[in-house]
C-alpha cells in the first residue's frame, strides 16, 4: 500500500469496469442487493458500449445513508476487471481513488492487488472469482458479515447447494481480504437507513408498473435499445397478469397495431426509441385524425440516426412535439424520477383515453437502465378503464356539438351501432368527405381538443425557492435526480428549479414561474435546448443560459454545480 | 327497401369508375356477408389506401380505414382484442403487395383469423397508371416508360409456401364464383388470403376483362385443393392462370389460439380487469 491512506466519509461512490461479458452486472447487483440488506440506500447506473463481448464498460454505484438519485464523476473505489478499466474512465480515477484487480490483469501500480481469479481457483473454479470481488468491497464497507453471508446463499439457493456453498466461501475468503485493508482505507458512510419497507428498481421497471396499474393489455413493439428493456418487463410481467405482448415486424406496424388494439378496446403500449418512433411518424398522425387513443414510450438515445446506440440523450422532444402531419393534439410526459414514471405512465393511459389522442412518454438510457431505492408505489384502487359508450343505432363516432371536441367512443361489436373510422377527412359518422364546412367544422373539433387538454395537464413542479428566487432552471425527463443533487450540495436559495413532468403541449402558467426570476437557465441533455426553444416560444421569454450535454452521458453532478453555479452568477452580473 | 343489411338505405355516391371491377366484387361480398349470416354488428372492415381500400366505404359495417399498406397489422389487433369478431382486410395490390408487402409476409407467419381481399387489377389506379408489384414484366407505364423490368409478384404461390390455410384466386367479373371463394375464406380458422383478378378500366388497357377471361381458366372439379405441394405447383402456372381454391389446410393453430392470454381464459382481452391486489404484491416484491 505504500503507506498511502483513503479516507472516505459520506456516500460511496464505486465504479465496477471491465469487458463486457466479464461479470460487471453480476457484481453491481450482488453488492446494490447487499448493501440495501444492510440498509443502505443504492444508486446503480451503467454505461456500456454497444457489442455483446469484450470493449470496456463500467457500471456506477452509490451507497448511501440518504436517499440518492443521480451520477457523480468522483470515483472512491474502482473494481478494475481488464486492463482497459483504468484508461477507459480517464480523469476519474484520480490520486483518491482506490483502485481494486488483479495488478497482472489491470497493469497499474498504484493499486490495491487482489488475485480474486486465484483464490477463485482454490475454491474450485474461476467463475466464481465476481463473489469474491463483492466479498472484498463488502469487506471494505465493514456491513454485517453474517447477515451478508446469508443474503449470498440466498441469492445462490436457486443454483443448487453446491454453487451456493462455493460462492459464500469465495464470498468470504473476499470480505477477509476487504477487512484486512480496515488500517489504510477508512470508509463511513454514515449510519444505516430504514429501508427495508422500500423498492429497488429500474426506470425501465416503474414504467412498467405504471403501465400496468393503467390498465394496459397490449404490448407491441420491434426491439431497439433502449427502448427494449420496457418491452422485457412487460414480456415477465405478461406471465402473471393478462398482457398480450407481441413482436412485430417493424415499427410502422407496431404503431398500426397498436391502434387497431386500441380501436377494439384494449389499452395499447408501444415502446421504441428515436429511430423507431421516427417509423411510426404517419401513424401518430392517424391516430390525430382517426382520434384513436395511442400510448408510445420513447427511451431516447443519442442521434442522429443510428447514433451511440447504448448511450443516452435527451434529443428527442422536437420530433415528439413535431411527429405527425397535420394538426392534431399530442401529449408528451417526461418522468424524472422513479416515482413519476409509474405516475406518469399511468397517466398517459387515462390521458389517451379521455382525449381520444396519442399520448407519448419519453424517458431515456439512462432513466430507463438506473436503479436506486425509492418509497414503494401506491398503487390507487380504482381500476382504469376505457371510458367507451355502448353504441345505439344511430351512433356517429365523430358526433359535432361538444365544445372540448370530444365525441363519446364507441367500439365495434359493443352495441346496436357501427364504429367507422377513416384517414380521410370524414363527416360526423366517419364516411370520407371534401365538404369544405364539414372539414372546418373537424379541424375545429380537433384542435379543441388541444385547449381542453391544456387545461388538464400535470403542472411543473418548483424544487426550492419557497422565499423567492433568483436563477430559475429548467429542465425536463431524467435530468431532475442530478439537478436537485447540485443544488443541495449549491445550499443556495436564490436557485430554484422548474420541472415539467407534462412537456407538452406547454401547460398554463410557466410564464408566471419565468417572471419571478432574473436569470433563466436550461439544463438539458441535448445539443441545442429542445426545452429551452419550446418554453421560449411558448411564452415569449427569452431563456438567458443552457446548460447542455450531448456526449452520450448524463451530468455528473460535480459538472452540474460548476455549470449552475457559473450561469448563476453570469446571470447576476448581467 | 334493402334486402341486405350490409347495403345502404340511401344511394351512396361511389367514388369508383364506371365498369370498374371493384362493383362487381362489392356484389360478391355483399352476397357472401348475407348468405354466412354474419350479425351486421360484429363486421369489421379494415382497409388502407387505393380504391380497392375504400370498400369498406361501402359496405355498412364497422370500418377501420387506415393507412397505405397498414391494414394487417390493424386487423390482427382487431381480432386478438375481440376474437368474437369477423375481421375482413380489404385492398388492392398496391396496399398490400408493395407498401404492405411486409406486414402480408408476417400475417402469414403469425396466422391471425382474417380475411384479407386483395383486388389485383395488375396496375396503380389511384395514382393513376403506374406499375403494381403484380404489373406484367414488359408493361409500359408513364413510369416504367422502358416497360417493367422486375419479375410480378405471385402472391398465391407466397401464401402456399408460407403455409397459409386458405389460398385461392378468384375473377371479379364471375360474381357467383368470387361469392363462394368468399364465404369459404371467412368461414375458414386462421388467415385466408383471396388474391381477385379485376381489370382497371382507367389505368390498364392492357389487362382487360377479355384479357383475364382469355388468360385463365378454372380448376377442374377433381382438383385436390388439400395437396400442398401440388399447390404450389398450380401456384406458378401463369398464362393461363388456374382459377379457384388453390390450396386449404386446417393444420395450423390461428393466433389467436396460440396466445397465452386466450389459453386458460376465452374472455375477450377487452372484457377483463386489472388484478389490483398482484400489482401490490408485484410492487412489494421489489423491496
Amino acid at each position: 500500500m505504500y503507506g498511502k491512506k483513503y479516507v472516505f466519509r459520506g456516500d460511496l461512490a464505486l465504479v465496477i469496469a471491465g469487458g463486457a461479458g466479464q461479470g460487471i452486472q453480476t457484481i453491481e447487483s450482488m453488492l446494490a442487493f447487499l448493501a440495501k440488506r444492510g440498509s443502505y440506500h443504492v444508486f446503480a447506473t451503467k454505461e456500456y458500449m454497444s457489442r455483446v463481448r469484450g470493449g470496456c464498460n463500467s457500471t456506477e454505484l452509490r451507497i448511501s445513508s440518504a436517499p440518492v438519485s443521480a451520477r457523480v464523476e468522483r470515483i472512491d473505489i474502482l473494481v478494475a476487471l481488464s486492463g482497459d478499466a483504468v484508461p477507459h474512465l480517464g480523469s476519474r480515477v484520480g490520486d483518491r481513488t482506490l483502485v481494486l484487480g488483479e495488478r497482472e490483469v489491470v497493469g497499474r501500480e498504484d493499486m490495491v492487488d487482489m488475485p480474486f481469479t486465484s483464490i477463485a481457483s482454490e475454491i474450485g473454479s474461476p467463475i466464481y472469482s465476481n463473489s469474491v470481488a463483492v466479498g472484498a468491497v463488502v469487506g471494505l464497507l465493514a456491513l454485517e458479515r453474517g447477515l451478508c453471508e446469508s443474503a449470498v446463499r440466498e441469492l445462490f439457493a436457486p443454483k443448487g447447494e453446491a454453487v451456493a456453498r462455493d460462492n459464500v466461501a469465495a464470498f468470504l475468503r473476499g470480505y477477509e481480504l476487504g477487512s484486512k485493508l480496515a488500517g489504510e482505507v477508512q470508509v463511513d458512510i454514515g449510519p444505516p437507513a430504514d429501508v427495508a419497507g422500500e423498492i429497488m428498481l429500474t426506470g425501465a421497471d416503474a414504467l412498467s408498473l405504471g403501465a400496468i396499474a393503467g390498465g394496459c393489455n397490449y404490448v407491441c413493439a420491434y426491439p431497439m435499445s433502449p427502448g427494449t428493456s420496457l418491452l422485457t418487463a412487460m414480456a415477465e410481467h405478461s406471465r402473471k397478469f393478462d398482457i398480450l405482448v407481441e413482436q412485430v415486424e417493424d415499427e410502422i406496424g407496431v404503431a398500426n397495431m397498436a391502434l387497431g388494439a386500441w380501436y377494439a378496446g384494449a389499452r395499447a403500449l408501444v415502446t421504441t426509441s428515436g429511430g423507431g418512433f421516427a417509423l411510426m411518424g404517419e401513424a401518430v398522425s392517424l391516430s390525430g385524425m382517426i382520434e384513436t387513443p395511442l400510448v408510445v414510450h420513447v427511451a431516447q438515445r443519442p442521434g442522429p440516426a443510428t447514433g451511440l446506440p447504448t448511450r443516452t440523450e435527451q434529443g428527442d422532444l422536437d420530433l415528439a412535439v413535431h411527429a405527425g402531419h397535420g394538426d392534431f393534439l399530442k401529449v408528451v410526459l417526461a418522468p424524472g424520477d422513479l416515482a413519476e414514471g409509474f405516475e406518469l405512465m399511468r397517466a398517459a393511459f387515462d390521458i389517451a383515453d379521455r382525449f381520444q389522442s396519442p399520448v407519448f412518454v419519453l424517458s431515456d438510457q439512462y432513466y430507463v437502465d438506473s436503479y436506486y431505492v425509492t418509497p414503494a408505489f401506491e398503487v390507487p384502487d380504482r381500476i382504469l378503464k376505457n371510458a367507451t359508450v355502448r353504441t345505439s343505432s344511430d351512433y356517429r363516432r365523430y358526433a359535432l356539438g361538444s365544445p372540448d371536441g370530444l365525441s363519446p367512443r364507441g367500439l365495434p361489436g359493443v352495441g346496436e351501432g357501427i364504429v367507422c373510422v377513416d384517414s380521410d377527412e370524414h363527416d360526423e359518422s366517419g364516411y370520407i368527405t371534401e365538404d369544405a364546412g364539414t372539414r372546418r367544422a373537424m379541424v375545429a373539433k380537433r384542435l379543441a381538443k388541444v385547449e381542453a387538454a391544456k387545461s388538464a395537464a400535470i403542472p411543473p413542479r418548483l424544487y426550492g425557492g419557497e422565499k423567492g428566487y433568483r436563477t430559475l432552471l429548467l429542465g425536463w425527463g431524467s435530468v431532475k435526480g442530478p439537478v436537485l443533487e447540485a443544488l443541495r450540495v449549491l445550499g443556495r436559495d436564490d436557485i430554484a428549479f422548474l420541472h415539467f413532468p407534462w412537456v407538452f403541449p406547454l401547460p398554463p402558467g410557466v410564464g408566471a414561474y419565468l417572471d419571478r426570476a432574473g436569470t433563466l437557465v436550461a439544463v438539458e441533455g441535448n445539443a441545442t435546448g429542445q426545452l429551452a426553444d419550446l418554453v421560449g416560444g411558448a411564452t415569449g421569454r427569452r431563456i438567458d443560459r443552457r446548460i447542455l450535454k450531448s456526449d452520450g452521458a448524463q451530468f455528473g453532478v460535480e459538472e452540474l454545480v460548476e455549470g449552475i453555479s457559473a450561469s448563476a452568477e453570469r446571470g447576476r452580473r448581467e | 327497401m334493402r334486402d341486405n343489411a350490409f347495403d345502404f338505405e340511401e344511394k351512396r355516391d361511389i367514388a369508383w369508375c364506371p365498369g370498374c371491377g371493384d362493383f362487381a366484387i362489392r356484389n360478391s361480398l355483399l352476397g357472401a356477408l348475407k348468405e354466412l349470416g354474419v350479425p351486421r354488428e360484429k363486421l369489421v372492415m379494415v382497409s388502407g389506401i387505393g380504391q380497392a381500400a375504400k370498400m369498406p366505404q361501402y359496405v355498412n359495417s364497422s370500418f377501420f380505414n387506415g393507412l397505405h399498406g397498414r391494414s394487417l397489422p390493424v386487423a390482427t389487433a382487431v381480432k386478438a382484442v375481440a376474437p368474437d369478431l369477423t375481421v375482413i382486410a380489404e385492398g388492392g395490390d398496391g396496399d398490400m403487395y408493395g407498401e404492405g408487402g411486409n406486414h402480408l409476409l408476417h400475417a402469414c407467419r403469425r396466422n391471425p383469423d382474417l380475411t384479407v381481399f386483395v383486388h389485383d387489377n395488375m396496375i396503380y389506379g389511384l395514382t393513376k397508371g403506374q406499375a403494381a408489384p403484380t404489373t406484367r414484366q414488359g408493361t409500359h407505364t408513364p413510369v416504367q416508360v422502358f416497360g417493367v423490368a422486375a419479375e410480378p409478384f405471385n402472391p398465391v404461390a407466397m401464401a402456399i409456401a408460407m403455409n397459409v390455410g386458405f389460398v385461392a384466386r378468384a375473377l371479379s367479373g364471375d360474381i357467383q364464383g368470387t361469392k363462394e371463394i368468399m364465404k369459404r375464406a371467412i368461414r375458414h380458422k386462421g388467415l385466408s388470403l383471396v388474391d381477385i383478378f379485376q381489370p382497371c378500366v382507367s389505368f390498364n388497357k392492357l389487362n382487360t376483362m377479355q384479357w383475364f377471361k382469355a388468360n385463365t381458366y378454372a380448376l377442374p372439379p377433381d382438383y385436390d385443393s388439400h395437396d400442398r405441394a401440388a399447390a404450389f405447383a398450380k401456384a406458378l402456372e401463369e398464362i393461363p392462370f388456374p382459377l379457384g381454391v388453390l390450396y386449404e389446410s386446417e393444420d395450423r393453430r390461428s393466433f389467436e389460439e396460440t396466445l397465452p392470454v386466450y389459453r386458460e381464459d376465452g374472455t375477450a382481452l377487452r372484457e377483463r380487469s386489472l388484478d389490483i391486489g398482484a400489482l401490490r404484491d408485484v410492487v412489494l416484491g421489489m423491496r
